[in-house]
Protein backbone atom coordinates (compact mmCIF):
# COMPACT_ATOMS: atom_id res chain seq x y z
CA UNK A 1 0.00 0.00 0.00
CA UNK A 2 1.27 3.48 -0.94
CA UNK A 3 -0.48 6.12 -0.92
CA UNK A 4 0.03 10.03 -1.32
CA UNK A 5 0.57 12.24 1.46
CA UNK A 6 0.01 15.79 1.22
CA UNK A 7 0.94 18.65 3.87
CA UNK A 8 -2.17 20.39 5.01
CA UNK A 9 -1.32 22.67 7.82
CA UNK A 10 1.67 24.12 9.63
CA UNK A 11 3.08 26.04 12.63
CA UNK A 12 6.01 27.72 14.25
CA UNK A 13 7.73 29.52 16.56
CA UNK A 14 10.88 30.32 15.44
CA UNK A 15 13.84 32.74 16.71
CA UNK A 16 12.16 35.62 13.63
CA UNK A 17 8.83 35.16 13.97
CA UNK A 18 5.69 33.83 15.72
CA UNK A 19 3.00 32.56 13.43
CA UNK A 20 2.92 31.36 9.70
CA UNK A 21 2.66 34.82 8.15
CA UNK A 22 4.57 36.60 10.37
CA UNK A 23 7.68 33.94 9.43
CA UNK A 24 6.63 34.47 5.83
CA UNK A 25 6.98 38.34 6.14
CA UNK A 26 10.30 37.65 8.18
CA UNK A 27 12.00 35.17 5.71
CA UNK A 28 10.68 37.52 2.54
CA UNK A 29 12.41 40.45 4.73
CA UNK A 30 15.62 38.67 4.95
CA UNK A 31 15.12 39.35 8.92
CA UNK A 32 17.62 38.12 11.28
CA UNK A 33 16.51 36.48 14.52
CA UNK A 34 19.65 36.24 16.20
CA UNK A 35 20.21 38.41 18.98
CA UNK A 36 22.84 38.64 21.76
CA UNK A 37 22.51 37.50 25.56
CA UNK A 38 23.99 39.24 28.32
CA UNK A 39 23.59 36.12 30.48
CA UNK A 40 26.04 34.14 27.91
CA UNK A 41 28.52 37.06 28.58
CA UNK A 42 28.07 36.31 32.64
CA UNK A 43 28.42 32.81 32.08
CA UNK A 44 32.02 33.37 29.70
CA UNK A 45 30.39 31.62 26.94
CA UNK A 46 32.37 31.83 23.68
CA UNK A 47 29.50 32.46 21.38
CA UNK A 48 27.11 34.95 23.22
CA UNK A 49 24.28 35.37 20.65
CA UNK A 50 21.50 32.89 20.09
CA UNK A 51 18.30 32.54 18.64
CA UNK A 52 15.49 32.37 21.22
CA UNK A 53 12.08 33.15 19.63
CA UNK A 54 10.67 36.02 21.15
CA UNK A 55 7.00 36.74 22.72
CA UNK A 56 6.24 33.07 23.42
CA UNK A 57 4.91 33.54 27.23
CA UNK A 58 2.57 35.52 25.88
CA UNK A 59 1.20 33.39 22.99
CA UNK A 60 0.64 30.58 25.54
CA UNK A 61 -0.59 32.20 28.35
CA UNK A 62 -3.36 32.35 25.95
CA UNK A 63 -3.64 28.89 24.58
CA UNK A 64 -2.86 26.73 27.71
CA UNK A 65 -4.20 26.80 31.17
CA UNK A 66 -2.22 27.24 34.35
CA UNK A 67 -2.71 23.76 35.10
CA UNK A 68 -0.81 23.05 31.30
CA UNK A 69 1.36 25.97 31.50
CA UNK A 70 3.15 24.80 35.30
CA UNK A 71 4.34 21.49 33.74
CA UNK A 72 5.47 23.14 30.08
CA UNK A 73 9.20 24.03 29.70
CA UNK A 74 10.49 26.35 26.79
CA UNK A 75 10.23 22.99 24.52
CA UNK A 76 7.23 22.09 25.76
CA UNK A 77 5.57 25.67 25.04
CA UNK A 78 7.06 25.78 21.07
CA UNK A 79 6.18 22.79 20.16
CA UNK A 80 3.15 22.78 21.64
CA UNK A 81 1.99 26.10 20.65
CA UNK A 82 3.28 24.94 16.99
CA UNK A 83 1.21 21.97 17.14
CA UNK A 84 -2.19 23.19 18.01
CA UNK A 85 -1.98 26.23 15.14
CA UNK A 86 -1.15 23.23 12.92
CA UNK A 87 -3.91 21.45 13.67
CA UNK A 88 -6.33 24.70 13.34
CA UNK A 89 -4.59 25.72 10.19
CA UNK A 90 -5.34 22.27 9.04
CA UNK A 91 -9.13 23.05 9.39
CA UNK A 92 -9.73 21.43 12.75
CA UNK A 93 -11.15 22.74 16.37
CA UNK A 94 -9.31 22.07 19.53
CA UNK A 95 -11.48 19.21 21.43
CA UNK A 96 -12.62 19.78 24.75
CA UNK A 97 -10.22 18.15 27.60
CA UNK A 98 -13.59 16.54 29.11
CA UNK A 99 -14.94 14.78 25.86
CA UNK A 100 -14.41 11.53 25.79
CA UNK A 101 -15.48 11.02 22.30
CA UNK A 102 -12.86 13.39 20.71
CA UNK A 103 -9.93 11.26 20.47
CA UNK A 104 -8.90 11.03 16.59
CA UNK A 105 -7.74 7.39 16.30
CA UNK A 106 -6.48 8.29 12.81
CA UNK A 107 -4.27 10.83 13.83
CA UNK A 108 -1.40 11.02 15.54
CA UNK A 109 2.25 12.43 16.10
CA UNK A 110 5.86 12.18 15.59
CA UNK A 111 7.48 15.20 17.16
CA UNK A 112 11.21 14.97 18.50
CA UNK A 113 13.84 16.76 19.83
CA UNK A 114 17.42 17.05 19.75
CA UNK A 115 18.61 17.89 23.32
CA UNK A 116 15.38 17.90 25.58
CA UNK A 117 14.07 19.74 28.47
CA UNK A 118 17.66 21.00 29.50
CA UNK A 119 15.79 23.72 31.41
CA UNK A 120 14.24 22.16 33.38
CA UNK A 121 17.17 19.67 34.34
CA UNK A 122 19.78 22.58 34.64
CA UNK A 123 17.53 24.79 37.02
CA UNK A 124 15.01 22.81 38.65
CA UNK A 125 15.96 18.90 38.87
CA UNK A 126 19.68 18.96 39.38
CA UNK A 127 19.42 21.92 42.08
CA UNK A 128 17.05 20.44 44.05
CA UNK A 129 18.37 16.42 43.89
CA UNK A 130 21.69 17.80 44.87
CA UNK A 131 20.22 20.32 48.09
CA UNK A 132 18.46 16.84 49.32
CA UNK A 133 14.75 18.31 48.21
CA UNK A 134 13.92 15.57 46.07
CA UNK A 135 9.90 15.42 48.11
CA UNK A 136 9.56 19.14 46.59
CA UNK A 137 9.97 18.77 43.09
CA UNK A 138 6.45 17.46 42.68
CA UNK A 139 4.83 16.02 39.62
CA UNK A 140 5.78 17.87 36.66
CA UNK A 141 9.19 17.18 36.35
CA UNK A 142 8.79 13.90 34.49
CA UNK A 143 6.50 15.08 32.09
CA UNK A 144 9.27 17.87 31.19
CA UNK A 145 12.20 15.87 30.98
CA UNK A 146 11.35 12.75 29.65
CA UNK A 147 12.43 12.12 25.49
CA UNK A 148 8.37 11.93 24.84
CA UNK A 149 7.28 15.24 26.73
CA UNK A 150 6.26 17.02 24.04
CA UNK A 151 4.54 14.72 21.99
CA UNK A 152 2.64 13.63 25.10
CA UNK A 153 1.73 16.59 26.02
CA UNK A 154 0.38 17.44 22.30
CA UNK A 155 -1.63 14.20 22.31
CA UNK A 156 -3.83 15.04 25.53
CA UNK A 157 -4.07 18.72 24.01
CA UNK A 158 -6.22 17.48 20.98
CA UNK A 159 -7.07 14.21 22.05
CA UNK A 160 -4.56 12.26 19.19
CA UNK A 161 -4.95 8.51 19.15
CA UNK A 162 -2.79 6.97 16.61
CA UNK A 163 0.71 6.63 17.13
CA UNK A 164 1.82 9.24 18.80
CA UNK A 165 6.03 9.32 19.87
CA UNK A 166 8.93 11.59 19.98
CA UNK A 167 12.12 10.91 17.62
CA UNK A 168 15.87 11.88 17.98
CA UNK A 169 18.33 12.32 15.72
CA UNK A 170 20.29 15.39 16.72
CA UNK A 171 20.32 18.02 14.04
CA UNK A 172 18.09 15.69 11.31
CA UNK A 173 15.33 15.33 14.62
CA UNK A 174 12.81 17.79 12.81
CA UNK A 175 12.97 16.45 9.15
CA UNK A 176 13.21 13.00 10.11
CA UNK A 177 10.24 13.54 11.91
CA UNK A 178 8.44 14.24 8.72
CA UNK A 179 9.97 11.22 6.90
CA UNK A 180 8.19 9.19 9.79
CA UNK A 181 4.73 10.83 9.27
CA UNK A 182 4.63 10.30 5.66
CA UNK A 183 6.09 6.86 5.51
CA UNK A 184 3.15 6.17 8.34
CA UNK A 185 0.44 7.74 6.26
CA UNK A 186 1.90 6.04 3.22
CA UNK A 187 0.98 2.51 4.75
CA UNK A 188 -2.40 3.31 5.67
CA UNK A 189 -1.16 3.11 9.15
CA UNK A 190 -2.63 6.87 9.90
CA UNK A 191 -4.52 9.17 8.29
CA UNK A 192 -2.89 12.59 9.58
CA UNK A 193 0.21 13.03 11.60
CA UNK A 194 1.27 16.09 13.49
CA UNK A 195 5.40 15.95 12.18
CA UNK A 196 8.25 17.87 13.43
CA UNK A 197 10.55 19.32 15.97
CA UNK A 198 11.08 21.59 18.89
CA UNK A 199 13.89 22.66 21.13
CA UNK A 200 14.23 24.61 24.15
CA UNK A 201 16.18 27.73 24.94
CA UNK A 202 18.69 26.93 27.84
CA UNK A 203 22.33 27.89 28.63
CA UNK A 204 22.49 24.34 29.21
CA UNK A 205 21.63 22.50 25.95
CA UNK A 206 24.06 25.14 24.45
CA UNK A 207 27.11 25.20 26.56
CA UNK A 208 28.68 21.48 24.92
CA UNK A 209 28.42 22.76 21.64
CA UNK A 210 30.44 26.04 22.62
CA UNK A 211 33.18 23.93 24.65
CA UNK A 212 33.56 22.04 21.32
CA UNK A 213 34.36 25.04 19.61
CA UNK A 214 31.74 24.55 16.70
CA UNK A 215 29.69 27.75 17.60
CA UNK A 216 30.46 31.23 16.15
CA UNK A 217 32.15 33.48 18.86
CA UNK A 218 33.33 36.32 16.39
CA UNK A 219 29.99 38.15 15.94
CA UNK A 220 29.22 38.86 19.68
CA UNK A 221 28.55 42.52 19.10
CA UNK A 222 26.73 42.15 15.55
CA UNK A 223 24.12 38.98 16.28
CA UNK A 224 22.51 39.52 13.02
CA UNK A 225 25.43 38.91 11.27
CA UNK A 226 26.39 35.78 13.16
CA UNK A 227 24.71 32.93 11.04
CA UNK A 228 26.62 32.89 8.07
CA UNK A 229 26.23 29.77 5.91
CA UNK A 230 27.89 29.36 2.23
CA UNK A 231 30.41 32.84 3.29
CA UNK A 232 34.50 32.70 3.86
CA UNK A 233 33.94 34.27 6.70
CA UNK A 234 31.36 31.68 8.25
CA UNK A 235 33.25 30.91 11.89
CA UNK A 236 30.25 27.88 13.59
CA UNK A 237 26.94 28.03 13.61
CA UNK A 238 24.50 30.09 15.99
CA UNK A 239 22.71 28.18 18.71
CA UNK A 240 19.11 28.33 17.72
CA UNK A 241 15.35 27.13 19.20
CA UNK A 242 11.80 26.94 18.33
CA UNK A 243 9.59 24.37 16.82
CA UNK A 244 7.97 24.01 13.16
CA UNK A 245 5.26 21.21 12.87
CA UNK A 246 3.85 19.99 9.73
CA UNK A 247 0.10 18.71 9.60
CA UNK A 248 0.75 15.60 7.09
CA UNK A 249 -2.56 13.92 5.88
CA UNK A 250 -3.23 11.54 2.99
CA UNK A 251 -4.38 12.13 0.16
CA UNK A 252 -7.49 10.99 -0.03
CA UNK A 253 -8.62 12.01 3.84
CA UNK A 254 -7.89 15.99 1.89
CA UNK A 255 -9.44 15.39 -1.00
CA UNK A 256 -12.57 13.99 1.14
CA UNK A 257 -12.93 16.78 3.68
CA UNK A 258 -12.18 19.71 1.10
CA UNK A 259 -8.61 20.64 3.04
CA UNK A 260 -6.72 23.10 2.01
CA UNK A 261 -3.37 21.60 0.06
CA UNK A 262 -0.49 23.55 0.20
CA UNK A 263 2.09 20.74 -1.18
CA UNK A 264 2.76 17.46 -1.75
CA UNK A 265 5.55 15.13 -0.01
CA UNK A 266 6.84 14.20 -2.90
CA UNK A 267 9.60 11.71 -1.36
CA UNK A 268 11.86 11.02 1.65
CA UNK A 269 14.40 9.46 2.51
CA UNK A 270 16.52 8.31 6.36
CA UNK A 271 20.28 7.11 6.06
CA UNK A 272 23.11 6.93 8.45
CA UNK A 273 26.90 7.05 6.73
CA UNK A 274 28.02 4.47 9.81
CA UNK A 275 31.23 6.85 11.00
CA UNK A 276 33.43 5.61 7.78
CA UNK A 277 34.86 7.77 4.42
CA UNK A 278 35.23 10.63 6.83
CA UNK A 279 32.03 10.45 8.51
CA UNK A 280 32.10 10.61 12.63
CA UNK A 281 30.25 11.20 15.17
CA UNK A 282 30.44 15.00 14.20
CA UNK A 283 30.84 14.65 10.51
CA UNK A 284 29.29 13.21 7.94
CA UNK A 285 29.90 10.58 5.43
CA UNK A 286 29.64 12.02 2.03
CA UNK A 287 29.28 9.06 0.74
CA UNK A 288 25.82 8.45 2.81
CA UNK A 289 24.63 12.03 2.51
CA UNK A 290 24.81 11.31 -1.65
CA UNK A 291 23.12 8.52 -1.17
CA UNK A 292 20.46 9.92 1.15
CA UNK A 293 19.93 12.68 -2.13
CA UNK A 294 19.70 9.90 -4.46
CA UNK A 295 17.05 7.60 -2.59
CA UNK A 296 14.77 10.60 -2.08
CA UNK A 297 14.86 11.85 -5.59
CA UNK A 298 14.10 8.02 -6.80
CA UNK A 299 11.42 7.68 -4.27
CA UNK A 300 10.16 11.14 -5.41
CA UNK A 301 10.01 9.61 -8.52
CA UNK A 302 11.73 12.51 -10.84
CA UNK A 303 14.16 13.70 -12.44
CA UNK A 304 16.87 15.79 -10.33
CA UNK A 305 16.84 18.52 -13.22
CA UNK A 306 13.10 18.91 -12.06
CA UNK A 307 14.04 20.41 -8.39
CA UNK A 308 14.13 23.95 -8.63
CA UNK A 309 15.89 25.11 -5.21
CA UNK A 310 17.94 23.47 -2.85
CA UNK A 311 17.15 24.02 1.33
CA UNK A 312 20.43 22.96 2.82
CA UNK A 313 21.68 21.53 5.99
CA UNK A 314 23.84 24.21 5.92
CA UNK A 315 24.80 25.80 9.48
CA UNK A 316 28.15 28.24 8.57
CA UNK A 317 31.01 25.42 9.60
CA UNK A 318 33.36 24.65 7.70
CA UNK A 319 30.93 20.88 6.35
CA UNK A 320 29.21 23.75 3.94
CA UNK A 321 31.78 23.60 1.10
CA UNK A 322 31.66 19.86 1.50
CA UNK A 323 27.54 19.85 1.70
CA UNK A 324 27.50 21.85 -1.78
CA UNK A 325 29.99 19.48 -3.16
CA UNK A 326 27.76 16.48 -2.35
CA UNK A 327 24.43 18.23 -3.74
CA UNK A 328 26.12 18.85 -7.06
CA UNK A 329 27.25 15.29 -7.08
CA UNK A 330 24.24 13.24 -6.09
CA UNK A 331 21.72 16.00 -8.42
CA UNK A 332 24.43 15.64 -11.34
CA UNK A 333 24.11 19.05 -11.47
CA UNK A 334 27.47 21.57 -12.40
CA UNK A 335 28.04 24.88 -11.39
CA UNK A 336 26.36 25.58 -14.68
CA UNK A 337 22.58 24.17 -13.99
CA UNK A 338 23.04 24.33 -10.24
CA UNK A 339 19.27 25.13 -8.98
CA UNK A 340 19.60 28.00 -6.41
CA UNK A 341 20.20 27.01 -2.98
CA UNK A 342 20.01 28.65 0.43
CA UNK A 343 20.14 28.35 4.14
CA UNK A 344 17.37 29.26 6.35
CA UNK A 345 19.83 29.35 9.12
CA UNK A 346 21.24 32.45 8.22
CA UNK A 347 18.35 34.45 9.93
CA UNK A 348 17.18 31.47 12.53
CA UNK A 349 20.59 30.36 13.76
CA UNK A 350 20.63 26.40 14.33
CA UNK A 351 17.66 24.83 15.46
CA UNK A 352 19.33 21.67 16.94
CA UNK A 353 16.52 19.20 16.89
CA UNK A 354 13.91 21.98 15.58
CA UNK A 355 15.95 22.72 12.80
CA UNK A 356 14.66 20.54 10.26
CA UNK A 357 11.19 21.35 10.70
CA UNK A 358 11.66 24.94 11.27
CA UNK A 359 13.29 25.16 7.81
CA UNK A 360 10.80 22.58 6.13
CA UNK A 361 7.85 25.20 7.04
CA UNK A 362 9.83 27.75 5.08
CA UNK A 363 10.43 25.54 2.01
CA UNK A 364 6.24 25.22 2.02
CA UNK A 365 6.17 28.84 2.73
CA UNK A 366 7.92 29.70 0.01
CA UNK A 367 6.02 27.38 -2.48
CA UNK A 368 2.48 28.76 -0.89
CA UNK A 369 3.88 32.59 -1.55
CA UNK A 370 6.43 31.91 -4.44
CA UNK A 371 9.43 32.91 -3.38
CA UNK A 372 12.81 31.96 -2.82
CA UNK A 373 14.52 33.54 0.77
CA UNK A 374 17.41 35.52 0.83
CA UNK A 375 20.72 33.40 2.31
CA UNK A 376 21.67 35.99 4.27
CA UNK A 377 25.44 37.11 5.50
CA UNK A 378 27.09 35.07 2.62
CA UNK A 379 28.37 38.42 0.51
CA UNK A 380 31.95 36.90 0.34
CA UNK A 381 30.86 33.28 -0.54
CA UNK A 382 33.59 30.88 0.66
CA UNK A 383 36.13 30.06 -2.31
CA UNK A 384 35.57 26.47 -2.26
CA UNK A 385 31.11 27.06 -3.29
CA UNK A 386 32.44 30.06 -5.35
CA UNK A 387 32.20 28.37 -8.64
CA UNK A 388 28.45 27.67 -7.58
CA UNK A 389 27.84 31.47 -6.39
CA UNK A 390 25.18 32.73 -9.03
CA UNK A 391 22.82 29.90 -7.55
CA UNK A 392 22.71 31.96 -3.97
CA UNK A 393 20.07 34.29 -3.59
CA UNK A 394 21.67 37.51 -2.02
CA UNK A 395 18.06 39.06 -1.96
CA UNK A 396 14.92 37.54 -2.20
CA UNK A 397 13.50 36.20 -5.43
CA UNK A 398 9.88 36.23 -6.47
CA UNK A 399 9.76 32.96 -8.33
CA UNK A 400 5.76 32.54 -8.59
CA UNK A 401 6.45 29.57 -11.07
CA UNK A 402 8.52 27.36 -7.61
CA UNK A 403 7.49 23.74 -8.02
CA UNK A 404 10.33 21.74 -6.42
CA UNK A 405 11.93 22.03 -3.05
CA UNK A 406 14.49 19.44 -1.99
CA UNK A 407 15.44 19.83 1.97
CA UNK A 408 18.28 17.64 4.43
CA UNK A 409 19.31 17.40 7.43
CA UNK A 410 22.85 16.05 8.57
CA UNK A 411 22.70 15.26 12.40
CA UNK A 412 25.94 14.37 15.08
CA UNK A 413 26.19 10.59 14.78
CA UNK A 414 26.29 10.61 10.79
CA UNK A 415 22.64 10.58 10.00
CA UNK A 416 21.55 12.45 7.22
CA UNK A 417 17.35 13.39 6.18
CA UNK A 418 16.31 14.12 2.89
CA UNK A 419 12.73 15.47 1.56
CA UNK A 420 11.24 16.65 -1.81
CA UNK A 421 8.39 19.31 -1.01
CA UNK A 422 6.21 19.48 -4.27
CA UNK A 423 3.35 22.53 -4.53
CA UNK A 424 -0.06 21.45 -4.99
CA UNK A 425 -1.96 22.27 -8.21
CA UNK A 426 -5.54 21.35 -8.73
CA UNK A 427 -4.43 18.44 -11.20
CA UNK A 428 -2.17 17.59 -8.17
CA UNK A 429 0.14 16.19 -11.16
CA UNK B 1 -6.99 31.92 61.37
CA UNK B 2 -10.50 31.89 60.18
CA UNK B 3 -12.24 28.44 58.30
CA UNK B 4 -13.53 30.62 55.52
CA UNK B 5 -10.07 32.52 55.10
CA UNK B 6 -8.36 28.77 54.84
CA UNK B 7 -10.95 27.88 52.87
CA UNK B 8 -10.56 30.57 49.97
CA UNK B 9 -6.92 29.95 50.06
CA UNK B 10 -7.25 25.98 49.76
CA UNK B 11 -10.03 26.27 46.77
CA UNK B 12 -7.14 29.28 45.02
CA UNK B 13 -4.12 26.49 45.41
CA UNK B 14 -6.05 23.95 43.90
CA UNK B 15 -7.56 26.12 41.12
CA UNK B 16 -4.55 26.07 39.66
CA UNK B 17 -4.95 22.68 38.70
CA UNK B 18 -8.72 22.94 38.42
CA UNK B 19 -9.77 21.44 34.84
CA UNK B 20 -13.27 22.18 35.89
CA UNK B 21 -13.65 25.73 36.88
CA UNK B 22 -17.53 25.98 36.98
CA UNK B 23 -17.00 23.16 39.89
CA UNK B 24 -14.39 25.01 41.18
CA UNK B 25 -16.80 28.74 41.69
CA UNK B 26 -19.67 26.11 43.54
CA UNK B 27 -16.82 24.23 45.69
CA UNK B 28 -17.41 23.51 49.25
CA UNK B 29 -16.00 21.29 52.15
CA UNK B 30 -17.42 18.33 50.43
CA UNK B 31 -16.29 19.00 46.95
CA UNK B 32 -14.08 15.96 45.73
CA UNK B 33 -10.84 17.12 44.58
CA UNK B 34 -9.93 14.66 41.66
CA UNK B 35 -13.95 13.78 41.00
CA UNK B 36 -15.58 17.23 41.36
CA UNK B 37 -13.02 19.66 40.07
CA UNK B 38 -10.88 17.22 37.93
CA UNK B 39 -7.52 17.18 39.09
CA UNK B 40 -5.33 15.07 37.51
CA UNK B 41 -4.16 12.20 40.21
CA UNK B 42 -0.79 13.01 39.47
CA UNK B 43 -0.69 16.80 40.37
CA UNK B 44 -2.46 16.12 44.42
CA UNK B 45 1.23 16.43 45.07
CA UNK B 46 1.57 19.56 43.67
CA UNK B 47 -1.62 21.05 45.73
CA UNK B 48 0.01 19.33 48.61
CA UNK B 49 3.31 21.02 48.49
CA UNK B 50 1.51 24.37 47.15
CA UNK B 51 -0.36 24.13 50.27
CA UNK B 52 2.72 23.51 52.65
CA UNK B 53 3.98 26.89 51.48
CA UNK B 54 1.04 28.87 51.26
CA UNK B 55 0.29 27.82 55.07
CA UNK B 56 4.16 27.13 56.22
CA UNK B 57 3.82 23.93 57.25
CA UNK B 58 4.86 20.57 56.43
CA UNK B 59 2.68 17.40 55.30
CA UNK B 60 3.81 13.81 55.95
CA UNK B 61 2.73 10.94 53.19
CA UNK B 62 -0.06 9.57 55.26
CA UNK B 63 -1.31 12.95 56.14
CA UNK B 64 -1.31 14.05 52.63
CA UNK B 65 -2.99 10.30 51.01
CA UNK B 66 -5.98 10.99 53.91
CA UNK B 67 -6.92 13.97 51.61
CA UNK B 68 -9.75 13.50 49.46
CA UNK B 69 -12.16 16.74 49.82
CA UNK B 70 -11.79 20.28 50.31
CA UNK B 71 -12.74 19.86 53.59
CA UNK B 72 -9.84 17.33 54.34
CA UNK B 73 -7.33 19.67 53.22
CA UNK B 74 -9.17 22.14 55.81
CA UNK B 75 -9.17 19.96 58.62
CA UNK B 76 -5.66 18.87 57.92
CA UNK B 77 -4.37 22.24 57.83
CA UNK B 78 -5.86 23.71 60.97
CA UNK B 79 -4.30 20.56 62.99
CA UNK B 80 -1.07 21.89 61.79
CA UNK B 81 -1.58 25.15 62.40
CA UNK B 82 -2.95 24.27 65.68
Amino acid sequence: MSRRVVITGMGVVAPNAVGLDAYAEALRGGVSGIRHFPLLDELKFGCRVGGIPQGVDEVAEGMFDEEELLAMNSSHRYGCIAAVDAWTDAGFDRPDHADDDAVSWEAGAVIGTGIGGLDTTGEKLVPMVDAGRVRRLGSTIVEQVMGSGVSARVSGLLALGNQVTSNSSACSTGAEAVVEGYHRIQEGRAERMLCGGTEGSSQYAWAGFDSMRVLCRKFNDEPEKASRPLSASAAGFVPGSGAGILHLESLESAVARGARIYAEVLGGALNSGGHRSGGSMTAPNPLGVQRCIRQTVEDAGIDPQEIDVINGHLTATGADPREVSSWATALGRTPDTFPLINSTKSMIGHGLGAAGALESVACILMLRDGFVHASINCEDVHPEIEPFAASIPHETREMPGLRTIIKAGFGFGDVNVCIIFRKWSVQGD
Amino acid sequence: METSEIQSKVVEVIGRYAKDKEALAKATEATNILEDLKVNSARLVDVILDLEDEFDIEVEDEDADAVNTVGDAISLIKSKLG
